[in-house]
This record gives C-alpha cells, sequence and structure tokens, in this order.
C-alpha cells in the first residue's frame, strides 16, 4: 500500500484532467469564496503572528483582574482568571488551526494510500481495510478520545492525531469508491494492457482522479476537527498552559450569569471559521465540476404542483368535425407540450397533435421513440411531469373540458374512468405493498367498497385477466411475481373500476414474445366485454394490424396521418408512415422507401 | 431473516469483543504510572507499590485481561480506582440519564427530518431554505455552544425550562421531560440536518419511479400516495441513516452533558478520563459499543419490516 513517491503527483503531458488554471479563476469569481479565502488568511496571519500583535501572554492568570471589561491593556477584556481575551483568541487560534492540520495530515496519511490501493488492488486488502474502517465508525470519537486521554494525559496535540486516525475511514472509503470507479474505465484498462506499471498508472491515471474528492472533503475535515477540538478543550481536556478556543468557551460557561460577553469572542471564532473552510469546499466542489449538486438541479419550478393543461386559444366553432359528436369520448385538439430548458428556452416535445377516441373505438399511436406518444397519452392522464407546460385548443372527456381541472377533480376521473396500463410491468407496482393492497385501495376510494367487497372484486378481476391461482397473488409482494403476471394485475388495476376509457403505454414492450399475444388477446376481449375506449401507445404496426380500428402516427411531436387501421396499411399517405411500415414489416413496401432521409429522427428530446 | 439477524447479532458480538479487548489492552499499555498517580505526589515507593498490588497492577497484563473479560461476560465491570464503587453501578446510574437525552434526540430528529425532508422534496421553496440554514448551522455551530445559547435564552431569560439538572421519569414525568428537552434540541440539529437532507434526496428519487406515476393514475389522493407510498419506499435509506447517526448521538451527549449538569455515562466519562480512571473508561467503553450493536440490530429488524425483500430472503 504505497503511494509512488515521485514529485509532482498530479498528471503527466497527455492527461485527460480537469484544466486546474481555470479552478482557481472560477473560485475567485465567486465573491463568498473570495470573503472565505480572504477570513481564513487573516486567522492564519493572525494566529503566526500572535506574539507580535498582542503583548499580552495568553495564559497568565491574575484574579485581581478577573473579568475586566474592554479597555486599557486588554482591548477585548479579560477572562474569569484574569486572562487577556485578545491574547487568548489569538494564540487559541494558533492551537485551533496547528490540531486540524495534524487531523488532515494524519488521515490523509492513513486514507489516501489505504483508499488507492484498497481500491485499485482489492483482494485481501480491500477486505481487511473496510473491515477495520467499519470497527472504526462503529464508536463515537470522543469516547475513544477520552480513553485515550485517561492512558497518557491531556494533550491537544496527542488528541488530534488520534483522532486524524478515527476519521481516516472516512478519507479511506471516499478515495477507495473513486479510485474503484475509475479503475473499471477503458484507459485505465488499455494501460494495463499496454503494459504500463501499477505505480505509472497510480501516478497518471488514478491519483488525478481522486485529487478533486480529497481537497472538498479536506476543507470539510478541516471544520469538523475545528468544532471536535473545541468540545474537547469545552470538556477540560485540552493542553494544560495552552490557550485554546474552547478552553475560552470552557471559561466563559463558567461565568455565564456574570459576564455572558465572553462567549461571543470565541463563539464568533469558531463559527466564522468552521463556515469559511465549508464555503470554500462548496466553492471548491463548484469550481470543480465533482457530483453532488445533482439532487439541486431539481428546482423549485420542477418541485411546484404541475398546472392543469391551459387553453390555447378559443375552440374555433365549427370547425370540428360533428358528424358523430355524440359518440366521441376524447377530443383532443392541438396539444402542445413543452419543457423548459436550463437556459430558458424551451423544448417542445408535442407540437399542436389532435387526436379524438369514440366509444368503443381502439385508436393506435404510433411513432418511434421520442416522438411525443406517451407524452400525449400522460397530458390525458394529467400525469405529466411538473416541470411540463401543456396547452390544447380543445381536450373534452365525455363531454367535460379536462382543461385546467382541479387536481381533485381529476383524481375522480383517472383511476375510476380513465384507466392506465403501464410500459414496464416490474417498476410499475409499488415494491413495499401487497399486490392485493394496491387493487383494493382505488376500489375502496373511488367505490367506497367495504375491505372485504373490494377483495372479492380484486380476485374476481384478478381471476379474469387469466391469474391461475388468484390468492397466491393477491397477497404477494411483486418481487414476488413474474413480469407477465405483474402486467396482468396492472391490467386488473386499470380495469378495477371499469373506465370508460383505456390508455396502454407500450403495454407489451417489456413482456416475452409468448406473454405479449396473451396479453393483447387479453386487451381485446376486455374491451370488446366492456365496450371501452381505447388508446394503445405503441411502435410495433404487428399490434396495431391486430387490435386498433384507427391509427394515428405520430412524428417529432406532430402527428402526420390519421386514418382507419385497414386503410393506412393499404395506401399510406405519409412518407414517414411508409418508412416505417417499410421498416416494420418486412413483406410489404419497395425498399426504396428507406432511400428518402427522414429528419431527426432521434425525436425532439 | 431470523438468520440473517442471527449473523448481525454474531457479528455485533464479535465488534463487542474486539473493541473491548483492543480497548483494554490500549489501556493496560504504557503512559503514566497509575498506581503512582492514584497514591499521590507525595506517597513513597513502598505505599506506590502497596497500592499497585491492591490494584492488581503488578500481574502480567494478559492474566488481567482474563480476569477481566471474564467478570465482564457476567456483567461486572471491574472497580472505580477513585471511588472504589463498582463500575457496572455507576454507568447503570448513568445509563437512564444519556439514554433519555439520545431517545429524545432521535425521537425529535425522525419526527422533524421526515416533516422537512418530505416538504423540501415536494415543495421545495420555504423547506428547502429551512433545511439550509439547519445545516449550516448543524456544520458550523458546535453543539454544546447551541446548548448554551437555548440554556441562556430559553432557561436563563425567559425561565421555560431548568437550565442544569436531571428529574427521573420515575419522580416527574413532566419534569423529567422539561428536563431534557433543551438538551436533546442542542443535540438533534446535527441529526436532523443529515437524516432530513436523505430524507429529501430519497424522497425525489421515489417520486420519480414509475409505479409513483401509476398510483396517481388510479386516481388516489395525492395525501396517499406521498405519506403512504411515496414515504414508505423512501424511509428504509432515512432509517439507515438515522442509525448511524446513533453513535453520532452518543458522542455528542458526552459534551451536551457537561452543559446542562446532567450526570450520564458521558459526564462520567469525562471525569474518569481527567482523573485517568481506567476501569471506569473502559466500562463506558463496552457499555456505549453494546447500545450501538443493539441500536444496529433494532435497525435491522426495522428494515425487515419496512422493506419486504430483505424480510422474505
Amino acid at each position: 500500500m504505497s503511494v509512488p513517491n515521485e514529485p509532482n503527483p498530479a498528471h503527466g503531458p497527455s492527461e485527460p484532467v480537469a484544466p486546474r488554471a481555470g479552478v482557481l479563476r472560477r473560485l475567485l469569481r465567486d465573491p463568498l469564496a473570495v470573503a472565505a479565502l480572504a477570513y481564513v488568511a487573516i486567522v492564519v496571519v493572525a494566529s503566526v503572528l500572535a506574539p507580535l500583535l498582542t503583548s499580552q501572554s495568553p495564559t497568565a492568570s491574575k484574579i485581581a483582574d478577573a473579568l475586566l471589561p474592554m479597555g486599557d491593556g486588554h482591548p477585548l477584556g479579560t477572562d474569569g482568571v484574569g486572562r487577556d481575551v485578545l491574547a487568548q483568541l489569538l494564540h487559541g487560534g494558533r492551537t485551533s488551526l496547528t490540531g486540524a492540520l495534524i487531523v488532515v495530515a494524519v488521515s490523509l496519511a492513513v486514507g489516501l494510500p489505504a483508499g488507492i490501493a484498497a481500491g485499485y488492488y482489492r483482494g485481501w486488502f480491500d477486505g481487511v481495510a473496510g473491515w477495520l474502517s467499519n470497527l472504526v465508525m462503529a464508536l463515537p470519537a470522543i469516547i475513544v478520545l477520552l480513553v485515550v486521554l485517561a492512558q497518557w494525559g491531556r494533550s491537544t496535540g496527542l488528541a488530534m492525531a488520534v483522532f486524524g486516525l478515527l476519521i481516516a475511514p472516512g478519507i479511506f472509503r471516499l478515495i477507495r469508491a473513486s479510485v474503484v470507479a475509475v479503475r473499471e474505465e477503458l484507459y485505465v484498462d488499455a494501460a494495463r494492457v499496454s503494459g504500463l506499471g501499477d505505480a505509472r498508472i497510480m501516478r497518471r491515471h488514478i491519483l488525478p482522479v481522486v485529487v478533486a474528492p480529497t481537497v472538498i472533503q479536506v476543507s470539510q475535515l478541516l471544520g469538523i476537527a475545528i468544532v471536535l477540538q473545541a468540545g474537547l478543550e469545552f470538556l477540560g481536556l485540552g493542553s494544560e498552559n495552552q490557550a485554546s478556543w474552547g478552553g475560552m468557551l470552557n471559561d466563559a460557561f463558567a461565568n455565564i450569569y456574570s459576564a455572558p460577553r465572553l462567549l461571543l469572542w470565541p463563539s464568533l471564532a469558531i463559527v466564522l471559521t468552521v463556515t469559511a473552510f465549508s464555503l470554500i469546499g462548496n466553492a471548491l466542489r463548484d469550481a470543480l465540476g465533482v457530483g453532488g449538486t445533482a439532487v439541486h438541479v431539481r428546482s423549485r419550478a420542477e418541485a411546484a404542483p404541475s398546472g392543469p393543461v391551459v387553453a390555447a386559444s378559443p375552440s374555433p366553432a365549427g370547425e370540428a368535425d360533428e358528424s358523430d359528436e355524440a359518440d366521441v369520448l376524447l377530443a383532443v385538439e392541438d396539444l402542445h407540450v413543452a419543457y423548459p430548458r436550463p437556459d430558458g428556452s424551451q423544448a417542445v416535445v408535442v407540437k399542436g397533435a389532435s387526436l379524438s377516441v369514440r366509444k368503443g373505438e381502439i385508436l393506435g399511436l404510433v411513432g418511434e421513440s421520442g416522438s411525443g406518444k406517451s407524452q400525449t397519452a400522460f397530458s390525458v392522464l394529467g400525469l405529466l411531469p411538473p416541470l411540463a407546460r401543456t396547452s390544447a385548443a380543445r381536450m373534452e372527456f365525455g363531454g367535460r373540458d379536462l382543461r385546467g381541472l382541479s387536481p381533485a377533480a381529476m383524481n375522480r376521473l383517472r383511476g375510476k374512468r380513465i384507466g392506465y396500463i403501464p410500459q414496464e410491468p416490474m417498476s410499475n407496482l409499488d415494491p413495499s405493498f401487497r399486490v392485493g393492497n394496491q387493487l383494493v385501495e382505488p376500489m375502496r376510494h373511488h367505490l367506497g367498497l367495504s375491505r372485504n367487497a373490494a377483495r372479492t372484486r380484486a380476485l374476481d378481476l384478478l381471476e379474469r385477466v387469466g391469474v391461475a391461482d388468484p390468492e397466491r397473488v393477491f397477497a404477494s409482494y411483486p418481487h414476488q411475481i413474474s413480469g407477465g403476471m405483474a402486467q396482468r394485475v396492472l391490467i386488473a388495476g386499470a380495469m378495477s373500476c371499469d373506465p370508460e376509457l383505456l390508455i396502454a403505454d407500450e403495454p407489451t414492450t417489456a413482456l416475452d414474445v409468448t406473454v405479449q399475444a396473451e396479453v393483447l388477446d387479453l386487451i381485446r376481449e376486455l374491451q370488446a366485454e366492456r365496450g371501452m375506449g381505447v388508446i394503445l401507445v405503441t411502435h410495433d404496426f404487428g399490434v396495431v394490424a391486430d387490435l386498433c380500428d384507427t391509427v394515428a402516427v405520430m412524428q417529432t411531436g406532430r402527428i402526420v396521418e390519421t386514418a382507419p387501421a385497414a386503410r393506412l396499411f393499404a395506401e399510406p399517405q405519409h412518407e414517414y408512415t411508409r418508412m416505417l411500415l417499410a421498416s416494420t414489416l418486412d413483406d410489404c413496401e419497395p425498399r426504396a422507401a428507406r432511400s428518402h432521409p427522414v429528419q431527426n429522427l432521434g425525436g425532439t428530446r | 431473516m431470523i438468520t440473517f439477524l442471527l449473523r448481525r447479532l454474531a457479528a455485533g458480538v464479535v465488534l463487542v469483543f474486539v473493541i473491548a479487548t483492543a480497548t483494554f489492552f490500549l489501556t493496560g499499555l504504557t503512559g503514566s504510572d497509575p498506581a503512582q498517580r492514584i497514591a499521590g505526589t507525595q506517597a513513597g515507593a513502598a505505599q506506590v507499590a502497596a497500592k499497585r498490588h491492591e490494584l492488581g497492577l503488578d500481574r502480567p497484563l494478559v492474566e488481567r485481561y482474563a480476569d477481566w473479560l471474564g467478570h465482564a461476560v457476567r456483567g461486572d465491570l471491574g472497580t472505580s480506582w477513585f471511588t472504589n464503587q463498582p463500575v457496572s453501578r455507576v454507568v447503570g446510574e448513568a445509563l437512564p440519564v444519556s439514554l433519555s437525552l439520545v431517545l429524545a434526540a432521535i425521537l425529535l430528529t425522525a419526527a422533524v427530518s421526515i416533516v422537512l425532508g418530505v416538504a423540501a422534496a415536494v415543495r421545495g421553496g420555504w423547506a428547502d431554505r429551512v433545511l439550509q440554514v439547519v445545516s449550516v448551522v448543524a456544520f458550523a455551530v458546535p453543539n454544546f455552544l447551541v446548548g448554551m445559547i437555548l440554556a441562556l435564552v430559553f432557561a436563563v431569560q425567559l425561565g421555560l425550562f431548568p437550565a442544569i439538572g436531571y428529574v427521573k421519569p420515575s419522580v416527574d414525568p413532566a419534569g423529567w421531560l422539561a428536563s431534557i428537552t433543551l438538551p436533546a434540541l442542542a443535540l438533534a440539529i446535527g441529526a436532523i440536518a443529515t437524516v432530513a437532507a436523505q430524507t429529501r434526496g430519497s424522497m425525489i428519487d421515489v417520486l420519480r419511479q414509475d409505479y409513483i406515476r401509476t398510483l396517481r393514475s388510479r386516481g388516489l389522493p395525492a395525501r396517499s400516495v406521498l405519506l403512504k407510498h411515496a414515504l414508505r419506499n423512501a424511509a428504509p435509506a432515512s432509517l439507515t441513516v438515522l442509525s448511524l447517526q446513533f453513535i453520532a448521538l452518543i458522542g455528542g451527549a458526552v459534551v451536551i452533558e457537561q452543559v446542562f449538569g446532567l450526570t450520564g455515562i458521558g459526564e462520567r466519562a469525562t471525569s474518569a478520563a481527567s482523573q485517568g480512571d481506567v476501569p471506569l473508561v473502559l466500562g463506558v467503553v463496552v457499555v456505549t459499543v453494546v447500545l450501538v450493536v443493539i441500536v444496529n440490530l433494532l435497525a435491522d429488524v426495522l428494515l425487515g419490516w419496512l422493506n419486504p425483500k430483505v424480510r422474505m430472503s
């Protein structure tokens, strides 16, 4: 477990390393970081020059001078035993900074090489080091320090060195994780294959990766060390005859009734110094562009409740096809869905889609991934991510305007009158609840059934969707059933309140081929039985041919063609439809269709 | 699940044994001569030798270890060098104080972290800002300083709580609660910052899961989706972090007890450490490790209850 001890551990000439020069410049552009750095610089200088800045001794006590206010000879007054507060503050800074540096030095000396060796070589050393670090982390550091101090007497330096050992597992784990991650990278493999020695690989490829997280960790560590040291000194376990911030707090606490002002200076010193280190650490994290900020990317805008679909423009009267309006279950006109980009612009993923579903009709919504078909389906359900901004000229379900519907009103439709079958069965059941519970809960909520009635109905439903042993599946957790079974459960869930509209989002894509056919048959049977309208989102023309009455073809957010299924297959009008048909049905259409380049196949997202 | 728990129990016993042994030999090694220290600097060579014999320090280290271990497994942790009281009794009397404090801090942490973490995950806004402030305070302000300020404001100025001392719950339940409120609050801030941040993160992760969208598609009320389903799935990660925080809370209690004049095991350990009372310090270490092992086992049981995959395997 040794780090090659050549100078310049950072990087060789042709390294893919984050540009270092830029880091400092980015750091200095952050005003908070500059302030923090300036403050730390002042503390360091004041500590180093402490003997020059004050002529008072920090430890000389004189009871006659106890608790003097600010004034002559004692700019900040004196403490409970007549020691000069300013001198203690300055000399205490020395103690704190020295202690913090000891902690960092010891924990790096132990954690860094151990982490690199464990992550790079793995094997027995990794096992032993991991076990040891768990052992050390099982005890509160301060208890261990009490043992050490009980044995070897009061010494801040010794305590800080031992604390460095106790906190080394933190460094060890961090470094090990970074090394393990980079070790699997191809370029490290390539270096190994090309015969580079271990020491060289570590110096050129491993160390650079480790530098950034270590630097950030060190800035946190400095703060932790100062706080812990102050705690020990507060307990009266610091070195004797040595000024310290924790010791000052101890004295201030003893005089808390007579001179609470004594609390101010050491508290300020500790809090400001630790905050400064923490700010520097955060700024470094940003400047180095290391992770840890991912969670914050989710802004308040996204966390805000999702807005309802907004009316785009008044629905142009008379333009809609009124031939059999009474039959129409769902009508969507000029639907737009957009997501804000970080730069303030918008990514529009659905651009003016219009579609309608009549009672008992199966509408296939076809397109490649990214064409906006799932986004269209989810906007009908009101289940787009909160960031999404939607608008539509018309969005009616059963004659009711869905635009601007309150969440509660939408909840009364969802699950009860509109059912939803997801794509991936295994990720769509809550892993913490039994299957039966997930079926029963919506029925009790929507239909007001008793627990027993809902249970009976759920078991019937499970039987209806072809589950051989409903009782067992009812009592199972999702991880105990197969994917095909889970999809049947989800279909049963979608059917449980007898919806008028079913939205199925690629319901067979994630299933085995044999199961696919069974599930499609089931959907067809249930549809015929209950006369539901269905939106079937799919990219599979085989499924469309099998099931759908009408087909809407989507490309890059637009519906390019809508036609009865038979006509679409026989005489596709749009070029994109022809291309899709050619690529899915191997026995139809000339290859010529493929030679027309189709733009932006990847979609808009 | 049972096998799993038994394995964890065995690992816990090993942990206690290894740490107790390591601590014993650590304290048995060099350092200043304890017999000289206890007998006093004025004591003559004969007195010191007599003291050494009385404490059994003239026997070989390994023999002393075997003797100590033999008694320790039966619950006898030896005798204090300074007060001659049995260590088990001293620790036994101090333990309820520390446990009251730490358990109150844990309950407080759990309650505040859930509210703050869930609110920050779902709403952002004010909850996010509160969480940020708590994190900064928890990192930069030592908990004993928080304790002193709390005592100064709520006990000394406003007189709402006692500034120091502990009241046994058997004597006065309300007084007991009042006596541990401020120290538990001071102790919990660090844990709240950590656990609430974890809760926020795992809630955000869970709310992005497919099954949450499917549950919403079933028209379930937002409250049920959030508090029944999402929270249940986010809980294991928070619970794991909370159980790790127990170690930090025990450590924090050592200093907090000093501020509020509570005679818990931390206060005992501190005075034992400054006197060099090795048997008492050793006893505190053993009891602390045992507590950590028990809490980890409890956390494992709870995790099994929360996560069916763990429970079934």
